[in-house]
């Protein structure tokens, strides 16, 4: 318990536990003329659920991975499901996903993931505007008691309607989280016509929540937003009512577009494929060039001289042969969470990744006008991302054939490599495996928050989150600087998933 | 927004909830409860939160000194929650899990707490038994409140009572139910819950009196003995798809998870993940082990002579409706009235 103290010039913070993130972390920063000159994050918690599946047969798979992440437990679901349905065996058979296992998975995966952005902004981002530390502020009250942790009205509203969203996960999947419906070769559950009118209404319902109390405006018209230009108007004119416009007004007032600024390449896995592509594209985009390109997957790897592993002989490990062993005996490691790099480089990853990839015109006129990505950008993304992908499961219910079959339960393949590359609410996930003799032989996992609270890499290069504190403001007497948790809680760390 | 209490006049029950090894999945279902929503109930059942990692306001000093009074007796704790097995390696030193801002091992903080708790609960199976987070070898040395897997143990251990004279209480999961923490938050809030309301394994009686076969949807399958293949079929899962409903101790069936579902109408086994032990089942989850074409896990409390002879009986009876549809997705027979001429 060191370190309590006001921030003083020259001095060290260390910040934990974070709540209002999915699982423990703590932050270590070097305070200096009002400002975090350097970072440090930790991920305090080891599982090992690489080792746990060694061993184990394949569809066991299907059982673990889910249980990485109560938060994200679908997205690792389709992961190793993809990773499964991906091993190739030389005269063996493979489960050819029929189109209504695609839409159904889609719809469940974006439930979730729509369910996850609202209870970050909700639930973990906006309390922090009601802190006492704001209470001067001519904007305090009215956010004090819209969005105050756990007495707020919003979460009144917010609640039933997740809730209520909820409910298409037991007809879609049994259950959320941990579900097993989500296979290889599609959806274990059939729709029937019955209960895709069912589910139609259920998908209203939290339209009317979204268009109502979170955008007051319809979703098409959010959907549209183009440039920074349009959604000032918008947050001044037809949108002001809502809690988005809201944020957008506080958001001005502090400033927000300024904390928090990263200058890296963002990166995407393709989000929710069809026959015609996925809904969000892969790919590697480059802010200062402004441009998009294939994403070279072949040169991921993991470095993890500053965790506290061993390290393979020849540095950093593609996932195919990367390995978790637990090493608490370097002095430089400081966390359990690895440094994945792309090409040697650091990346960053999340909604705004995900719709600068995909070209969404008003996240990259926002992150032009920012000078970077940013702790602002990066929530508006994922009320942007709401929109669009509500409007998307709109098409693909009404594109489900109730008629037709749902999976393919060809046997898999029992021995081979597979990946399972997907994106999950945070970002980027990938799930590495072999199968030998119908059991797994490897399994490595690289999720979302892994690339963005990477620690330092060999060649000292901090993390996105590391990189982003440096040069957040620390008001004299702050021990846990606004500043600081504003841009922790705009990337929506999943720590659990991050070391799994 | 003022809620009406369930137990007026009373003095607020401090709840402090606390995360370790685990997927945070059983707080993330509880925000999926519904009539009321989770913080609703909570006012009506007149319980403050203290600290709860995913809905306080309190980060870091202010956490850290919640927890340290707390764990000091200084703060008083009516209901201490642990979501997520304790975590006892690498070696035993509870170094897999240093209390972020602390540098001490949370096992430290979990027990300290304990000590000073009128309720502990623990949530979800890791908490209880220490579950998947225990699985595969358990490399991170993880294990329950008061039990390791079936073995008496975990950090507290079974002879351990809170200050109120309740064991661990297991509300035991992957996840929990919502329904089972609301209803059990309510018992102790109203102060009636006692230890007549806890199973063998001091699990709430209120799900656990149950069986997961118990309203399942698929019954009629289960009585013919008409039986699924390949997951996504209509038919019972017993006999090959490794469903242990007929043993499981839950109300799945009865109590809808997210408004319609449960694990069978997902199409999918139980896994019977309320029970210690069950991530190694020692076989594949959606796969029955045999002894010759016998299932060896038959249903609680069944001879297993009576078990073959009525499978056997009742499989010769098998209506043709039922044997057409079990093996596939959707129904090709159904039921029909004969008095209605076609």
């Amino acid at each position: 318990m060191s370190d309590d103290g006001p921030a003083a010039p020259g001095s060290r913070l260390i910040l934990g536990p974070f709540n209002r993130v999915e699982g423990d972390l703590e932050v270590r920063i070097d305070v200096a003329d009002g400002a975090v000159q350097s970072a440090r994050v930790t991920s305090p918690l080891f599982r090992g659920f690489e080792t746990m599946l060694v061993g184990r047969p394949a569809a066991d798979a299907l059982v673990y991975a889910p249980r990485i992440c109560g938060i994200c437990s679908v997205s690792q679901s389709v992961a190793a499901a993809r990773a499964l349905a991906g091993v190739r065996a030389p005269g063996q058979a493979r489960a050819m996903m029929p189109a209504n296992g695609a839409l159904a998975i889609n719809l469940v995966h974006a439930i979730e993931n729509v369910a996850d952005h609202i209870t970050h902004f909700y639930l973990f981002f906006m309390p922090d505007f009601a802190r006492d530390v704001y209470a001067r502020a001519d904007w305090h009250e009215a956010a004090a008691t819209r969005f105050r942790a756990i007495t707020g009205t919003a979460s009144a509203q917010m609640l039933p309607a997740r809730a209520g969203l909820m409910r298409m996960m037991g007809v879609l999947a049994g259950k959320w989280p941990h579900t097993l419906s989500i296979q290889p070769g599609g959806s274990t559950r059939p729709i029937s016509r019955a209960e895709q009118a069912r589910l139609r209404l259920m998908l209203a319902g939290f339209r009317g929540f979204l268009q109502d109390v979170l955008f007051a405006a319809p979703l098409e018209q959010v959907a549209a937003l183009s440039s920074v230009a349009a959604l000032e108007a918008f947050a001044d004119g037809p949108g002001a009512r809502g809690d988005f416009a809201h944020f957008l007004k506080i958001a001005r007032a502090t400033g927000l577009d300024r904390l928090g600024v990263t200058r890296l390449r963002h990166i995407a896995f393709g989000a929710y494929p069809s026959a015609d592509g996925p809904l969000f594209a892969r790919g590697v985009y480059d802010a200062g060039a402004g441009a998009v390109a294939p994403l070279p997957i072949e040169t991921i790897a993991e470095d993890v001289s500053h965790a506290w592993y061993m390290g393979a002989e020849g540095g950093p490990a593609r996932p195919q042969q990367g390995t978790t062993l637990p090493d608490m005996s370097s002095d430089a490691a400081y966390s359990w969470c690895k440094a994945p790099r792309l090409g040697g480089a650091v990346a960053e990853v999340g909604a705004l990744s995900r719709q600068l990839v995909a070209g969404h015109p008003l996240l990259r006129d926002l992150v032009a006008m920012g000078g970077g990505a940013n702790a602002q950008a990066r929530v508006i993304a994922r009320l942007i991302e709401v929109a669009l992908v509500v409007l998307a499961m709109e098409r693909w219910l009404g594109a489900v054939d109730p008629a037709a079959p749902f999976a393919d339960t060809a046997p898999l393949a029992d021995h081979g490599e597979g990946a399972g590359l997907t994106e999950a609410a945070r970002g980027s996930l990938g799930h590495w495996l072999r199968l030998e003799g119908g059991r797994i032989a490897q399994y490595q996992i690289i999720a979302p928050t892994t690339w963005n609270f990477s620690p330092r890499d060999a060649a000292g290069t901090p993390g996105p989150l590391e990189q982003a504190l440096v040069g957040a403001p620390v008001l004299p007497g702050e021990s846990d600087p606004v500043a600081v948790q504003h841009i922790v809680r705009s990337f929506d760390p999943c720590m659990v998933c991050t070391v799994h | 927004m003022s809620v009406p209490g369930t137990t007026p006049g009373t003095t607020p029950l401090r709840l402090l909830w606390l995360q370790s090894g685990g997927c945070g999945g059983c707080t993330l279902s509880l925000l999926g409860a519904e009539g009321p929503d989770i913080l609703t109930t909570l006012r009506a059942a007149n319980v403050e939160v203290l600290w709860h990692p995913s809905l306080s306001e309190a980060s870091g000093v202010e956490a850290r000194a919640i927890l340290t009074a707390a764990a000091e007796g200084r703060e008083r704790v009516d209901i201490l929650c642990l979501e997520g097995a304790v975590v006892h390696g690498p070696g035993g030193s509870g170094r897999f899990h240093l209390m972020a801002g602390t540098g001490t091992p949370m096992r430290d903080m979990i027990a300290a707490i304990a000590s000073h708790a009128r309720h502990v609960v623990a949530v979800g199976s890791c908490a209880a038994f220490g579950g998947i987070t225990a699985g595969g070898g358990n490399p991170s040395e993880a294990g329950g409140l008061a039990y390791d897997g079936t073995a008496p143990g975990g950090l507290l251990g079974t002879d351990f009572r809170g200050a109120a004279g309740l064991p661990v209480i297991n509300i035991a999961g992957c996840p929990i139910h919502p329904g089972w923490f609301v209803d059990t938050l309510l018992q102790i809030a109203a102060g009636t819950l006692t230890r007549a309301d806890l199973d063998e394994w001091e699990r709430p009686l209120a799900y656990t009196a149950q069986l997961v076969h118990h309203g399942c949807a698929r019954n009629e399958f289960y009585e013919f003995k008409a039986s699924a293949e390949t997951l996504g079929d209509m038919g019972c899962m017993m006999e090959h798809l490794g469903c242990k409903g007929t043993q499981a101790r839950a109300d799945c069936n009865i109590r809808a998870w997210n408004g319609s579902g449960s694990c069978l109408d997902g199409n999918y086994p139980c896994i019977n993940c309320t029970a210690p032990g069950f991530e190694e089942p020692g076989h594949g989850f959606d796969v029955t082990p045999k002894i010759s074409g016998i299932p060896i896990g038959l249903p609680t409390d069944m001879p297993k002579a009576w078990f073959v002879a009525l499978a056997s009986l009742s499989k010769a009876a098998t209506p043709r409706r039922l044997k057409e549809n079990a093996a596939r997705p959707t129904p090709v027979i159904l039921p029909r009235d004969k008095r209605k001429t076609p």
